[in-house]
């Protein structure tokens, strides 16, 4: 159980000095936890924005540090503590926060960091005398392991702090983290784990996940918080996400604050909503853009100028939900539902980065179901509850990585290592024949047909330890340490031509790249082709073409641009708010909170069609133009909306219902087909069985399913994404990913790497899990209405239509023989 | 068999530099539109002779060609099939540097292959160049693959045109080498010339398409009517986009891709194409 804070500890001089002087008083929790980390043990903090997390996880160190007695047993230079945090910029502010004390204190406490920017000969010396603190990241780590004397480097420390675990833990990118604190564990046993993190839904699983034996500390106190759902003057939309109607009420908010955070779900969300702020801004204020795809001196502008309180506000995604202060906030806007409960708790933290003011929000509906869902989150966070996903199983590519990292650094024995592996949270449940699968991929790539004896990885040494069989086997594995596969980012630079005047239509200029104004995904830049349009950096720019890592672009002024689409912030409905807004729709008692338009809607509904119970799945059938519509309202978003439209699909085809497609919303699902389908018997169509074959046969064949195999192919190491003396781009990587998926899968359907893919898909993805709850949950629960034309609820994932591809066994060959037929008519054309 | 025969007359009377193809019912009214005097009849029997559901046609050099989805030409009044581009041990190769991908790629290339040969029952096979990734891959070959390209080198006159991968022809597989073919009017090397009549490969041609909001990317065959590049057809090999800057001087008048279907070839318009966003310093405005 936590153990609430209780302060019998004191601390020492200088420290209680250094407080006393600045007329502060330590936190009962900053307390708690430099008590239990000085008696050694590993310890969970979780405390809200603005707590005094990290002076908190700090205070133990620094004490022992002070204290030279209690520095290392030999006398000579060891790393006492190591900082993890998922950030770069997070590392860099911690050690300028830290200096701050360590300086007053006239402390002899050396701190640095080491992340990808840090220069060479500055990492030797790193490694050849440490530092007393080194602040740096989970790659970082990743990399230290896998070099050599590693487990010498290590062999002292006494601390290592995860700053944001509950940002982390649940990711493949948590996943290689705890199997990198395993293996401190396994090298340093006197080293304890100490976390940071924001209030959380299971403290028990996060504290388990960074070390077996850390007690919990729960600061007192939390966000009190002043949250408004803004009821616009205008009517709600139906459907969509841009929040435009919105514009005029979101500017006067704005006006009337000090400084603003304007968050959004996407990048292109975050695109619109500035262009649309900046057509309203009569009074010329300072609002800014700050996204992920920006150039980095450009977020910094940002970010300083913040800081300074230059600015009036600022439209961001989550690239500002973590980490660092940036000055005056005092509200917070956020368009569009949250998503989640703790997404909206973190973000409102941004106002007030103080726990003795309360925070203000606003949270802005982008459609009606989008009423419903921030009023959940608005009630979510009244009441103090908050959602969280479950600790995840982990993925076995990270492992493979890891176990290559192993026999790069040390080497290792089989046994001991597995029973490392095992300590970390997300492998508890390793068995060893997967463990030695992993072990015969990471060696030779694991195939039933052994045809590469003599080009193995890692080899096993007479004396049964295995390493890494060449130095260039080991560079290779450095060079593509880390769990995020980022999408190849290229530069988005304005292009300048050489030569003079435009010259005639179709002739070919030189060109020459000129100003970077940020990045986007190679990804999103496939999609398009010389001449398209898109929203950047709040400016038109029209696609001329890609030369190496540079998008080349010019403006395109007073155009209307192709809405960018990339990806990036895009979160589903967590389970915890759907179910919140189940609740709300069933029970008439709640809609009063409601604004009259959806309040009106709601009644509609219930006289057309029905309101159905929270565990109940309500599917209509209607009849519209000359087709037959189907539409349920799940309400799990739309990554398993998805899922289920693919699915169901295939099952009406074979029920001769002659479906032709279908949408999904984060609500809601709707399939369209020839024949009516308001005869068919609900509970069949619905039944979980169509979790089995139907799945496994359609994703083998899904487009996702082939990216997915790609990361896991490089995360793994099957591929490298970087080799010595050059750098593949992704369209290689990913092609070449897609031939050897051809071939794997129809040579070796059981090869672990696809069982890893499919795991990924399953879990990630695709909500698969969550799509399999929910049909096992309405099982026998099924209202079907069938209705002579559509129901209210039903507008919204209609109007969708059109915006998803059709499905189809043979959509690729279709849009081949649609480019063939434009030659067909242009033959016969006279 | 190499440089006996005279220029086909399959074709005569019909300009050289023109495509042909066939698509079912449809199909008829195009040719007419191209040759009102063309006899469809005897178009349909050379279609029948490959028996298979793919129809489009290509011309050159006044012969007629099938180009197949597996990515092979058939050629069948001379009965002479053509592949491209195998790569064979080109898993082996990326293994021996530490990239342990599948070993099956040399098996699913020579299943294609084997498949075709049974097929049409081939009296040449041109095996156009870079049919082994590298010189050492004769070496990585596992017994078992090399006794199946032996197998296929005895059944029929097998010619290893040299390729850049492996100039030299495989020691001990069976089979001629060649560095360029000559058969009636048609050539044939690795590397493409731009010479009429050539039929080459190393280029790895690939098509990319837009339609309906999608993008497809597939190997294709690339051709004007006098000349054409062949797809690679091994299991790993990847393709270049026909718009790439490489292919415009082999083809000044501009080119036509026969993109790989699953089932059938489809014949694609310059127009509809739409290049890789990586190719080229110089775009069109």
């Amino acid at each position: 159980m936590p153990d609430s804070a209780a302060p019998v500890f004191a601390l020492p001089e200088p420290f209680a000095g250094w407080f006393g002087a600045r007329g502060w008083q330590a936190r009962s929790h900053q307390l708690a936890l430099t008590e239990a980390a000085l008696a050694g043990e590993s310890a969970l903090l979780i405390a809200p924005t603005g707590g005094g997390k990290t002076l908190a996880g700090f205070l133990a160190s620094l004490i022992e540090l002070e204290d030279k007695g209690r520095r290392s047993n030999t006398g000579i230079p060891a790393l006492h503590t190591l900082y993890i945090s998922p950030l770069k910029a997070l590392a860099v502010d911690v050690q300028r926060n830290l200096m701050a004390p360590v300086g007053d204190m006239e402390l002899d406490i050396r701190i640095e960091t080491r992340t990808g920017d840090t220069p060479g000969h500055v990492r030797q010396r790193q490694r050849r005398t440490p530092p007393d603190v080194l602040l740096t990241t989970p790659e970082q780590l990743a990399l230290f392991i896998a070099s050599d004397h590693a487990k010498d480097f290590f062999a002292d420390l006494k601390c290592v702090i995860v700053d944001e675990v509950h940002a982390m833990a649940a990711s493949k990118r948590g996943d290689l983290l705890s199997l990198g604190l395993a293996t401190l564990g396994n090298w340093a046993p006197a080293c304890r784990f100490i976390g940071l993190s924001a209030t959380v839904k299971e403290p028990e699983a996060l504290a388990r996940w960074l070390a077996p034996d850390a007690r919990i500390i729960l600061a007192e106190g939390g966000v009190s918080a002043e949250v408004d759902i803004l009821v616009s003057r205008e009517r709600i939309p139906w459907s969509g996400h841009s929040g435009r109607f919105a514009v005029p009420e979101v500017y006067e908010a704005i006006k009337a604050a000090k400084m603003a955070l304007v968050f959004v779900n996407t990048r292109s969300q975050a695109e619109v909503m500035f262009q649309e702020l900046w057509r309203v801004n009569e009074d010329n204020l300072p609002i800014a853009l700050h996204h992920g795809s920006l150039a980095k001196d450009q977020r910094v502008r940002v970010e300083a100028a913040m800081a300074a309180g230059q600015l009036k506000a600022v439209v961001c995604t989550s690239t500002l939900d973590l980490g660092i202060d940036w000055g005056e906030v005092d509200l917070v806007i956020q368009m569009g539902a949250p998503k989640g409960a703790a997404r909206l708790v973190q973000r409102i933290g941004r106002a007030n980065h103080r726990m003795d003011e309360a925070s203000r929000a606003v949270l802005v509906p982008t459609n009606r179901f989008e009423v419903l869902e921030c009023r959940a989150a608005e009630a979510a966070v009244e009441a103090g509850e908050i959602d969280g996903e479950g600790l995840r199983q982990g993925s076995l590519d990270v492992l493979a990585q890891h176990v290559m990292g192993r026999a790069c650094g040390d080497g290792f024995d089989l046994a001991p290592l597995h029973e490392e592996i095992i300590r970390a949270a997300p492998y508890a449940d390793l068995d060893w024949e997967t463990f030695e699968r992993i072990v015969d991929f990471v060696a030779s790539g694991g195939y039933a047909l052994k045809t590469y004896d003599r080009f193995h990885r890692i080899v096993r040494r007479p004396d049964g330890r295995w390493v890494a069989r060449t130095a260039q086997d080991a560079q290779q594995h450095r060079m593509n340490v880390g769990a995020i596969v980022e999408a190849v980012q290229l530069a988005v630079r304005l292009a300048s031509f050489v030569g003079k005047g435009p010259g005639a239509p179709g002739e070919k200029r030189a060109v020459r790249a000129g100003r970077k104004l940020g990045e986007i995904e190679e990804y999103f830049i496939s999609t398009l082709v010389p001449g398209d349009t898109f929203l950047f950096g709040g400016e038109v720019l029209r696609l001329i073409g890609v030369e190496g890592l540079d998008v080349l672009t010019v403006r395109a002024v007073g155009e209307k641009p192709a809405i960018p689409s990339y990806n990036g912030g895009k979160f589903p409905l967590t389970t915890f708010l759907a179910e919140r807004v189940r609740q709300m729709i069933h029970d008439p008692g709640q809609w009063d909170a409601l604004p009259g338009p959806v309040r009106e809607w709601f009644a509609v509904q219930a006289r057309r069609s029905s309101i159905p119970p929270p565990d109940h799945l309500l599917v209509e059938t209607f009849p519209r133009g000359e087709r037959h519509y189907m539409v349920c309202y799940p309400f799990e978003g739309r990554l398993a909306h998805q899922t289920l439209g693919m699915l169901l699909t295939r099952r009406l085809e074979r029920m001769g219902a002659k479906p032709l497609g279908f949408v999904a919303s984060e609500y809601a699902m709707a399939v369209w087909a020839m024949e009516d389908m308001a005869g068919l018997d609900m509970g069949d169509l619905f039944h979980p069985d169509m979790m089995g074959d139907d799945l496994e046969a359609w994703l083998d064949e899904s487009a996702l399913m082939k990216r997915t195999f790609a990361h896991c192919a490089q995360v793994s190491g099957l591929i490298a994404r970087n080799l010595p003396g050059k750098e593949k781009n992704s369209r290689q990587v990913s092609f070449s990913a897609d031939l050897i998926y051809d071939v794997l899968r129809s040579h070796e359907p059981d090869h672990i790497l696809l069982q890893a893919a499919r795991q990924d898909a399953a879990t990630g993805l695709l909500d698969v899990r969550r799509l399999s709850d929910m049909l096992v949950r309405i099982r026998g629960k099924i209202d079907h209405n069938a209705l002579d034309r559509i129901s209210p609820f039903a507008v919204p994932v209609m109007l969708e239509m059109g915006r998803e591809p059709v499905f189809g066994a043979s959509v690729q060959d279709a849009v081949l023989g649609e480019a063939e037929d434009v030659l067909v008519r242009d033959a016969m054309r006279e | 068999m190499t440089d006996e025969g005279e220029p086909r007359e399959a074709g005569s009377g019909r300009p050289r530099s023109s495509f042909d193809f066939a698509q079912d019912e449809r199909s008829r009214d195009v040719e007419q539109a191209f040759d009102p005097d063309y006899d469809a009849g005897h178009f349909r029997a050379m279609t029948a002779v490959a028996a298979r559901p793919s129809d489009t046609l290509l011309h050159l050099g006044g012969e007629m060609l099938l180009p197949l989805p597996e990515g092979a030409l058939w050629w069948a009044t001379e009965r002479v099939l053509v592949v491209s581009d195998l790569h064979l041990e080109k898993g082996s190769a990326y293994a021996a540097r530490g990239q342990m991908l599948p070993p099956y790629d040399t098996g699913a290339t020579l299943d294609l292959v084997e498949r075709l040969c049974a097929q049409l029952l081939p009296r040449t096979v041109i095996s156009l160049g870079d049919s082994f990734h590298d010189r050492a891959a004769e070496l990585r070959l596992p017994e078992a693959y090399a006794a199946r390209i032996k197998a296929l080198t005895g059944a029929h006159d097998w010619v290893w045109v040299e390729g850049n991968h492996d100039p030299d022809p495989p020691a001990y597989l069976g089979g001629r080498a060649a560095k360029v073919l000559r058969i009636g009017s048609l050539v044939f090397r690795h590397e493409p010339t731009g010479e009429a009549g050539e039929i080459a490969g190393h280029l790895h041609p690939a098509a990319k398409v837009k339609a309906r909001g999608r993008m497809v990317r597939r190997r294709c065959f690339a051709s004007d009517g006098a000349r054409l590049v062949m797809p690679a057809m091994g299991a790993f090999t990847g393709g270049l986009n026909v718009l790439d800057d490489a292919f415009a001087p082999l083809f000044p008048e501009g080119l036509m891709a026969f993109a790989l279907g699953g089932e059938r070839v489809f014949a694609v318009s310059a127009k509809s194409l739409v290049p890789d966003v990586a190719t080229s310093a110089r775009w069109r405005l």
